[in-house]
């Protein structure tokens, strides 16, 4: 297995299309297990974490830059991108331990197309786009389209993700995203769920939900949205048949496996549970913020 | 701290020095099992079985034999069939599958090669023709009629019999009019429960170092709990002479009963002796999961008859262990655990029975903490009915010196009473249950045992002293061996320099088991000091002129009188003119180790709509006898704790159909993290050993034996549901929350 660390994104485009079979990798927090568990090695690994690009975070004319192979650790711990999005940080903020955050990006963990991903809910809710080096250009798309099934993506060989964009918030805009482990942490999710939420005139006038680890992608829930729009915050928070059709929407929606770490039935109840749980919380930034 | 009887006052006993193994450690020069490199040394990878119980109708090692970097392959073929009735005959074919496999995990072919990617290419590159056999993965299916045999080779233990069962072995208790006390009850309560197989889970995992010379002499480097039995084991696998056999203990990352048998060193033995080179192995943590012992999965059914003040009159239960593919003593000691209350009536069936699992292996207090979780959830269950203080039932009924052991023996002097109220009266208790959350109290114990040790205490020119002992330092024991040398010669513990050494350097130990290490090894340490300083007066007075009875050995010097202090600096230095070297080997089968009991105390929240259960608060109190260290005290106690409280809540094992486990990882096999925990809070509590001279009870086991059941009675009284299933995973918690 051989080693390149180009400098440039035309010089990883290059690199990829000389050599079939290479793979790019941000952290390799994904790549490093995958190989050790018995996964084919890749006849070459391209570093894309010594591109300046991929690592830049900007905030610029109303748009936020991310470069997909930024460390997590260092959206975490940047407060101005932390107060816009508070919900994607703390997701960012919960992919594996401190040591993984110096080297876990959200290129990688969108990229990786895990179910699980705890950064990808919220990236979606707050409709980040992918810059995606394609051919000698870019191509740009949602980065709900990115993941198409567990580890399969609509990347075709060669491309690589460059760059996510955020737009501001409108004013009065919370996120927050909450995932149900057994533990407090070094753990999978077995259900995430991200809310996004905008409220004017005291009343929900924009929603995004989406949920993690309960079907082959994260799934946005339109029903669990359409049930916030329109919702009042009555002294600070949704009445309990607002937050009920919250839950029963995203539940509705999961279409999870059972496996190892949890069981359909138990995934459906806490997508709910989650997803109406997020929504308060989000509802209380938005109140904040505004 | 608690001190609940007088004893003498110790200048050394009870501090709490920095341990003499601390730098090694923290700088990591420590050396563990794996950190060993010798030169030409080969690296080998094991074959295991992909089936969970099939005949092995051929193995064929030719195309593996010609791979690059291949040096040797072993199987069955190249070590001796040990007769059923030989001690060492199921680690043998534990280690080395002959004939049949019965497991998935089980080894069957081993090789060596220069590295560890060709190695594992080689061992991929064997080929094995197996004729599959009915998979037997639980208790219930391996004792239901009819059941296919697990392992042919087994017979029921003491039933006398020589056909093959699935039954390990059948233990029945009875005492009293079991009948006539629940005829006269006025209150019953029944419950069945089961607890799931979980790992040790040492962060070390299994590794050796084996280089058999041109004389046939092995060399062993390797992790263990006791170097005597590496060898003994060893010895016995290979049908070698033990002399043959020398071993050197690493240093060990962790242990907890599970590296009280071997797996690796006769393979890496034959690898090298057919190779003649060095040969390492290193399992993965996969491979530690899948073919190293975990503590027998169980079921029990307890029923306690109470009367309306709380006396508890009879106990009648059965108690099933799934051992895994060998014999196992677990039912019989589990048949032991339930001597924590009089019970004047009692009936008690404990029963083992093998499963085409990996062969169990101890795990802290082996077999009483399934036990404990299933009497101690009835027993919080009948004081929730009673509306008494747990702990005032406990007190009601707690066994004290002279009542009744389960087997009829009477307790020896115990603190269990002390722990109890040392629970009662700490601030923990006695405050109030925070909102949101709910309490649970919950005890166990551990007999202890006390077994072979050997140690020697060298005396140096200067004064400073070596104090070599046989039992590996697996929590702390260098330090306590040396604080007991202190106290016994009166001289700075950084005087002395505590060692663990190999097996032709020190008289034989038995393995660290029972948590005798500071009990036993530290008797034989005591009594060599004391042996010293009758050689020290004898000397002192040769030196001063006095008649040797006129010496008296105090803080560190011979005193006589009119004479000044004769500090043990001035005598050494003049050894050699007065009889030579002062050096004492001290042997001993020590008997008389004092059972420890603990009282644990838990304050959980639970998550009503994710059935996530919280543990916020945590406190222990348990005897230690005497405490050497009571750092390393505390530390066990904390330990063992940490352990229990990741078998309550999330520890299994997950197997498919056909017994491959499906978790075998530290992702999904969930032992608690850091911040899963809350500050386990201690309270050592000293009721003297009478059989030990500064009065310690081993103490490394007991800790894991309370907090299921502590946890279990604390979330029934958060949800008013009784949780009797381990572990108290959020789904299993939701599930019991939606049938209330």
């Amino acid at each position: 297995m051989r080693y390149a660390a180009p400098a440039t994104v035309d010089e990883a485009q290059t690199l990829l299309s000389d050599n079939p079979g290479s793979q790019v990798f941000a952290g390799a927090t994904d790549l490093v297990p995958q190989i050790r568990a018995g996964r084919p090695s890749p006849s070459m690994v391209v570093d894309l974490k010594r591109i300046d690009r991929l690592t830049a975070v900007t905030h610029e004319g109303g748009q936020w830059t991310i470069g997909a192979a930024t460390p997590t650790a260092d959206l975490t711990r940047n407060a101005e991108f932390t107060a816009a999005f508070p919900g994607l940080s703390e997701a960012a903020g919960l992919i594996g331990s401190d040591q993984i955050q110096n080297r876990s990006s959200l290129g990688g963990n969108l990229a990786n197309a895990s179910p699980a991903a705890d950064s990808v809910p919220a990236l979606i809710a707050n409709a980040g786009q992918a810059v995606i080096a394609s051919g000698d250009g870019t191509r740009t798309v949602p980065a709900s389209e990115i993941a198409t099934g567990p580890g399969r993506t609509s990347l075709a060989e060669g491309e690589f993700i460059i760059e996510f964009t955020l737009d501001d918030p409108p004013a009065g805009t919370g996120d927050a995203y909450l995932r149900m482990i057994p533990r407090t942490e070094m753990d999978i999710a077995i259900v995430g769920a991200a809310v996004r939420l905008t409220i004017a005139d005291n009343a929900v006038s924009e929603a995004t939900v989406v949920l993690g680890a309960v079907a082959p992608t994260a799934v946005s829930v339109p029903d669990a949205a359409a049930a916030l729009v329109g919702a009042s915050l009555n002294g600070g928070g949704f009445d309990d048949a607002t937050l009920a059709a919250v839950a029963d929407a995203a539940s509705a929606a999961c279409n999870p496996i059972d496996d190892k770490r949890g069981t359909i039935a138990y995934r459906q109840r806490v997508a709910g549970v989650l997803a109406k749980r997020a929504a308060a919380v989000a509802a209380e930034r938005a109140q904040n913020g505004a | 701290m608690t001190v609940t009887e007088d004893r003498p006052s110790y200048k050394w006993v009870g501090t709490r020095p920095i341990r003499h193994d601390g730098y090694d450690k923290v700088v990591g020069k420590a050396r563990f099992a794996a950190d060993l490199n010798l030169p030409g040394q080969l690296h080998a990878a094991i074959l295991r079985s992909p089936h969970g119980h099939a005949r092995i109708l051929s193995i064929d090692t030719s195309t593996a034999e010609a791979m690059p970097g291949v040096k040797a392959v072993v199987t069955a073929a190249d070590f001796p069939a040990l007769d059923v009735g030989n001690p060492e005959h199921d680690v043998a074919m534990n280690l080395m599958a002959r004939d049949v496999v019965l497991y998935v995990g089980h080894a069957l072919a081993a090789v060596a090669a220069s590295t560890r990617a060709e190695a594992q290419a080689a061992a991929a590159a064997i080929e094995v023709e197996y004729e599959l056999l009915p998979v037997v993965l639980s208790l219930d299916e391996s004792m239901a009629d009819g059941a296919p045999l697990v392992n042919d080779d087994n017979r029921t233990a003491f039933s006398g019999s020589d056909e093959p069962s699935n039954l390990a072995t059948v233990t029945p208790l009875e005492r009293g009019d079991v009948d006539g006390a629940f005829e006269a009850a006025d209150l019953i309560v029944e419950r069945e429960f089961d607890t799931a197989w979980v790992h040790q889970g040492y962060i070390e995992p299994h590794a050796c170092v084996v280089d058999v010379g041109a004389d046939g002499k092995a060399d062993i480097w390797a992790s263990s709990q006791g170097h005597f039995r590496v060898r003994s084991q060893t010895a016995a696998v290979l049908g070698w002479d033990t002399a043959r056999v020398k071993v050197t203990p690493a240093e060990i990352g962790g242990g907890f009963g599970g590296k009280t048998t071997i797996y690796l060193e006769p393979v890496a033995a034959r690898l090298s002796e057919k190779s003649g080179r060095p040969v390492k192995i290193t399992m993965s943590r996969d491979e530690v999961l899948r073919a190293t012992g975990p503590a027998p999965a169980s079921k029990a059914r307890i029923r306690i008859a109470a009367t309306n003040d709380g006396e508890l009159t009879a106990i009648d239960g059965w108690i099933g262990y799934a051992v895994g593919c060998t014999n196992d003593m677990a039912g019989f000691i589990g048949a032991m655990s339930v001597a924590s209350y009089r019970f004047p009536n009692l009936k008690l069936e404990a029963v083992a029975a093998l499963t085409n699992t990996p062969k169990s292996a101890a795990y802290r207090a082996p077999s009483a903490p399934q036990a404990a979780f299933a009497i101690e959830s009835v027993i919080d269950e009948i004081a929730q009915l009673l509306e008494m203080d747990p702990i005032d039932l406990r007190l009601k009924n707690a066994v004290v010196e002279g009542d009744p052991t389960a087997m009829g023996s009477p307790h020896p002097r115990i603190g269990f009473v002390e722990c109890l109220e040392a629970i009662r009266d700490s601030d923990h208790y006695r405050s109030p249950v925070p909102e949101g959350t709910a309490r649970g109290v919950g005890s166990g114990f551990w007999f202890n045992i006390g077994e072979q040790s050997s140690a020697t205490v060298n005396l140096n020119e200067d004064g400073t002293a070596t104090v070599i002992t046989g039992s590996p330092d697996i929590g702390g024991s260098r330090a306590s061996m040396a604080l007991m040398a202190a106290e016994e010669l009166g001289i700075d513990v950084y005087r002395i320099t505590p060692v663990v050494a190999d097996t032709e350097s020190v008289g034989f130990t038995d393995v660290t088991e029972g948590s005798r290490a500071t009990f036993a090894t530290g008797m034989a340490v005591v009594n060599a000091c004391r042996e010293l300083i009758d050689q020290l007066k004898t000397r002192a007075a040769t030196i001063l002129g006095v008649e040797a009875d006129a010496v008296d050995w105090v803080d560190g010097a011979a005193v006589a009188e009119d004479k000044d202090p004769l500090p043990l600096a001035d005598i050494t230095a003049k050894a050699k003119s007065t009889g030579g070297p002062l050096t004492v080997t001290a042997s001993l089968n020590a008997g008389g180790a004092g059972p420890s009991f603990a009282v644990h105390c838990c304050d959980v929240a639970v998550d009503e709509e994710t059935g996530q259960v919280t543990v916020l608060r945590y406190t222990t109190a348990q005897d230690a006898g005497t405490a050497i260290h009571p750092s390393y005290v505390e530390g066990q106690m904390q330990g063992g704790t940490a352990q229990g409280i990741g078998w309550a809540l999330n520890e299994e094992y997950v197997y498919d159909d056909d017994g491959t486990m499906l978790n075998a990882s530290f992702l999904d096999y969930r032992v608690p993290v850091a911040s899963d925990l809350p500050m386990i809070e201690t309270i050592i509590v000293e009721v003297p050993n009478p059989a030990h001279p500064y009065g310690v009870r081993g103490v490394g086991e007991t800790g894991i034996v309370p907090p299921m059941a502590t946890i279990a009675n604390a979330v029934s009284r958060a949800t008013g549901a009784r949780l009797t299933s381990l572990p108290m995973s959020p789904p299993k918690v939701l599930a019991v929350l939606d049938d209330r």
